[in-house]
């Protein structure tokens, strides 16, 4: 919520920097004062879990750079370097490949903690938008830095994304084979192409970091959505983010450690593919091309479709689709647990989600690929045909008057 | 007014001729637009091959070593060159698929017009019928098809198998079944004695 400033600067200076950089000032009516609803529930921790693990990349990263070669030659064996020679070099690269998939884990469910509460609805489009944009920005991010590493998946997930611009030939007769050239460097996925996409893994996570600042500046304006979707209406229904919140966060984001923890040291290979300890070899192709898990879903929906252009379409627009959201939703309700009718359609697409993620991993054949299909179907469906007709024949469940009734009610106390 | 020159009187360069401003206004947004362009132009083109890599233009290659039923696998631009010495059984086969069976009804030449249909003569060596040469790219997203080594899984049509996503060439090289969308390409070379070919 938008609201007027309440800092005291006491110290002179205080005083001092207030009149120049007012940097204390935002950060008390931001983050210490700010009036955050009282009802949040460990569902709206994972922004800060987000913010946190973009830190762990981000200095992870940089010290991997200090000891990584990106070059065809020498890339595969700096790491193999790093995992063995430079000190706690396995630490950092374990918990660099590590915390990336901690990193999507938390982008999935904040995404998801959205949808079901409806955040992206008005007055919250931009800041819905910009988390897409953030997503998609993660997903360039990872899938350069996993093609660093230079191995066979690697290698063969660069040249077989870097191929799906080819379809393109088929609009524009070139046009494809052009722009993959331009983006290759060359007449197939070697050096300059390595050299590029280090450089870029390198500069995303910053713009990622910028695109965070204005998401946040987003959230700042109409304040965080709540549990019960109901709008603050009076100072009771919040409580200052500091120190409610901070403590919370806090809390969660320790707990999110001890998950990351077991996986960076008891398991820190389980969730990679084996191919990827074997060099690249431009001359063979590994006989199944699986991406990292986070990518299941995208590709499962990818391989569902058997024209390669509409195939390519399909992926992009599972991602695409997602900005329109706002606009998509008919309904005026902003929680699903108020919308009888949506509920089922949501935990449905929970399940398609983690369907596709498990047929993603699948080869497209026979089941497999039936059931890819249906799920894809049913992606598009939910997006483009059921949330607008939902939200149109539903007669939602009565809401409650105030974030603060609704707490009194669940705890049958008085305020 | 005694001085209308807007040059000595500043409070004159507001004055009321609206159109005079635009035109100012208009033509240093469209000069700086047509600059920013114009430097947009080296930032995007160095992504392109540089000249160390279009200049590493052509090989040579002696097929003489190649006994019939076999196949090599050479290097051309990064790419895997398919080189396979068919026997008289895989040529007959390609040569009696009827056109219209086929998924890309276009040769994929680079030695011949854009618009040669995909007969087997099309794609095969010129005169030299048993050797097919071309690149051993998938054209669906670019893996390296099976069938070069004896073991190898051929596909349904005895010629070649993309392990990624399925799909089919028949022994001309031609897509027949799965998800790609043409016939392997065939890359500029030419016969420079009766072994030996240049790519490139
Ligand atoms: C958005 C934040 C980031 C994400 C999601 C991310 C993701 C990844 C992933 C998935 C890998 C492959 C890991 C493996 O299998 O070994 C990787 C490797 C790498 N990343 Fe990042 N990264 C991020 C930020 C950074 C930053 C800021 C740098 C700084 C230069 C960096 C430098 C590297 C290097 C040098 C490698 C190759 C060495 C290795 O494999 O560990 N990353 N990254
Ligand atoms: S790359 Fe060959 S079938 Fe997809």
């Amino acid at each position: 919520m938008a609201h007027e400033s309440t800092y005291k600067p006491s110290t002179g200076i205080e005083r001092w920097l207030d009149s120049r950089l007012p940097i204390p000032r935002l950060m008390n009516d931001q983050f210490m004062v700010f009036p955050t609803p009282r009802n949040l529930n460990y569902w709206w921790t994972f922004g800060a879990i987000l913010t946190f693990m973009l830190g762990v990349q981000i200095v992870t990263g940089i010290v991997l750079a200090m000891h990584y070669q990106p070059t065809t030659e020498g890339a595969f064996e700096s790491v193999e370097r790093i995992m063995r020679d430079v000190n706690w070099g396995w630490l950092l690269r374990y918990a660099h490949a590590v915390g990336a998939s901690m990193f999507f884990l938390a982008a999935f469910v904040h995404t998801f903690r959205g949808l079901y509460y409806g955040s992206y609805k008005a007055p919250r489009e931009i800041l819905w938008m910009l988390g897409v944009l953030i997503l998609f920005l993660m997903i360039a991010t990872a899938f350069m830095g996993y093609s660093l590493v230079w191995g066979q998946m690697s290698f063969w997930a660069v040249t077989v994304i870097t191929n799906l611009f080819s379809s393109l030939d088929s609009v524009v007769p070139g046009l494809g084979t052009t722009l993959v050239q331009w983006i290759w460097g060359g007449f197939s996925v070697g050096e300059p192409t390595l050299n590029r996409l280090f450089a870029l893994h390198y500069l995303f996570p910053f713009v990622i970091a910028g695109v965070v600042i204005l998401h946040i500046w987003a959230l700042h304006i109409p304040g965080s959505n709540n549990p019960t979707g109901v709008d603050v209406k009076t100072p009771s229904d919040t409580l200052p983010f500091h120190p409610y919140y901070t403590i919370k966060d806090g809390f969660a984001v320790v707990v999110f450690c001890i998950v990351f923890g077991v996986l960076l040291f008891y398991a820190p290979n389980w969730l990679g593919h084996t191919d990827n300890y074997i060099p690249a070899n431009p001359l063979q192709t590994p006989p199944h091309i699986v991406p990292e898990w986070y990518f299941l879903p995208f590709y499962a929906i990818l391989r569902a479709i058997p024209d390669k252009l509409f195939g390519v379409i399909g992926l992009m627009g599972a991602i695409i689709v997602l900005f329109f959201i706002p606009w998509l939703d008919t309904s005026r309700i902003r929680s699903v647990s108020y919308r009888p009718i949506f509920k089922w359609f949501f935990w449905l697409f929970v399940i398609c989600c983690l369907a596709l993620g498990y047929l993603g991993s699948q080869a497209p054949e026979g089941w497999y690929l039936f059931f890819g299909r249906v799920f894809t179907i049913y992606y598009f469906a939910f997006f483009l045909i059921i949330m607008p007709v939902v939200g149109l024949i539903e007669r939602p469940k009565r809401l409650p008057g105030s974030i603060t009734e609704s707490v009194l009610a669940k705890h049958g106390g008085a305020a | 007014m005694a001085n209308s020159d807007s040059s000595t009187n500043p409070s004159l360069a507001y004055d009321d001729d609206p159109s005079r401003r635009d035109v100012i206004l208009i033509g240093a947004g469209a000069f700086a637009a047509i600059g920013g362009a114009v430097a947009l132009w080296p930032l995007i083109d160095q992504m392109n091959p540089d000249a160390s890599t279009l200049s590493l233009a052509s090989i040579d290659v002696d097929l003489a070593p190649i006994d019939e039923g076999q196949a090599i696998t050479v290097m051309w631009r990064g790419k895997p060159i398919f080189i396979r010495h068919r026997t008289a059984k895989e040529v007959e086969e390609a040569k009696d698929v009827k056109l219209d069976d086929l998924v890309d009804p276009l040769a994929r030449n680079a030695n011949l017009p854009d618009d040669a249909p995909a007969t087997d003569a099309n794609r095969a060596a010129a005169d030299k019928e048993p050797w097919l040469v071309m690149i051993g790219i998938c054209t669906h997203l670019g893996c390296i098809p099976k069938g070069q080594a004896i073991g190898d899984y051929k596909g349904e049509y005895g010629g070649w198998f993309c392990p990624c996503h399925g799909s089919q060439y028949d022994t001309s090289g031609r897509i027949r079944k799965g998800p790609a969308p043409e016939n392997m390409y065939i890359p500029p070379y030419a016969f420079t004695s009766d072994t030996k070919i240049k790519i490139g």
